[in-house]
């Protein structure tokens, strides 16, 4: 299980995009993971207040949910999105890190289930929540 | 009957109106998206660049990447279908800044791997009240028939200035 959890961080860790957007892994195994995005101008959406665009947010939720997916025990080390849908609750704070965490809480053979859900300093009120299906590749392993 | 304006002073307008939704967005030029305008309709195109790539392996194109540029060529394909009409009429930009839309959830449909090449996308207005519009946006890369990612959208519509 360790094994899985350090080739799923150095995946994870060797994204370029995730990378090029200033993604960090905080946390993974046994189906979770945790990633953090600090604040970064270049990610802004709305110049006027400078809240971090949306895309930017579904990015993180898109690599923290794949992650989860990754490190569960039933599912592969490969996997691809299938769909993921993001409910925006709030603007994110300007020059707050935002820490997204997932959750993959069912796999069938085919299919993993991911939730996942983003926050700002002011952890009670989450930012943004996701839902998404992902695929399970057999044979790989 | 009053004559048409001049071809240029058109295109100025419709340019000018495009590049105010488009270049003060710091994540649009972050991603290098660029708008192609025919008349009214818009198409967003996604340069292909290495920092795109989610799996180097493959190599294909973040699902986070396709994400954040459907989710810009619906917000912009709205903003743009909102104003369109008030801008030709009036000959001139809205006056203060601009307001954008805001995103209220957003579901992407991942029909194919994005491959490491220039993406296209397309957005439809399906319904635009006065405080919500949902946005359906469909990308391609080689064939306009052959889809990699569909996406929908609901936004919140910004408040309507009371005119002067």
């Amino acid at each position: 299980m360790p094994e899985i959890e350090a080739i799923a961080r150095k995946f994870i860790e060797a994204l370029p995009h995730s990378h090029a957007l200033g993604m960090r892994l905080e946390r993974i195994g046994a189906g979770e993971a945790e990633i953090a995005m600090p604040y970064d101008p270049r990610l802004v959406g709305d110049p006027e207040s400078g809240v971090i665009h949306g895309g930017a947010v579904s990015a993180l939720m898109d690599t923290a949910c794949g992650a989860a997916v990754m490190c569960h025990p039933a599912a592969g080390i490969s996997t691809a999105t299938l769909d993921l849908r993001i409910d925006y609750m709030r603007p994110a704070t300007p020059g707050q890190t935002i820490r997204t965490r997932a959750e993959c809480h069912h796999v069938t053979r085919s299919v993993a289930f991911v939730r996942a859900v983003a926050t700002d300093d002011d952890v009670g009120r989450p930012v943004a929540m996701a839902t998404g299906a992902f695929t399970v590749e057999r044979g790989t392993k | 009957m009053k004559r048409p304006e001049p071809v240029h002073v058109v295109k100025q307008r419709r340019e000018a109106l495009l590049r105010s939704l488009v270049d003060g967005v710091p994540y649009i030029r972050f991603l290098g998206i660029q708008f192609d305008r025919r008349g009214d309709e818009l198409t967003a195109v996604l340069p292909y660049h290495d920092s795109l790539i989610g799996n180097p392996a493959l190599p294909a194109l973040h699902g986070g990447a396709t994400a954040g540029f459907l989710e810009i060529a619906a917000m912009i394909e709205l903003s743009w279908s909102s104003l369109w009409e008030g801008v030709e009429a009036e000959g001139a930009l809205p006056a203060g800044p601009l307001r954008l839309p805001k995103t209220i959830d957003f579901t992407i449909d991942y029909l194919r791997t994005g491959l490491p090449r220039d993406a296209y996308a397309r957005a439809r207005v399906n319904r635009s009240g006065r405080r919500y519009a949902s946005v359906h946006v469909e990308a391609w890369q080689d064939n306009r028939n052959r889809l990699f990612a569909q996406a929908t959208g609901h936004f919140l519509m910004p408040p309507v200035e009371p005119s002067a």
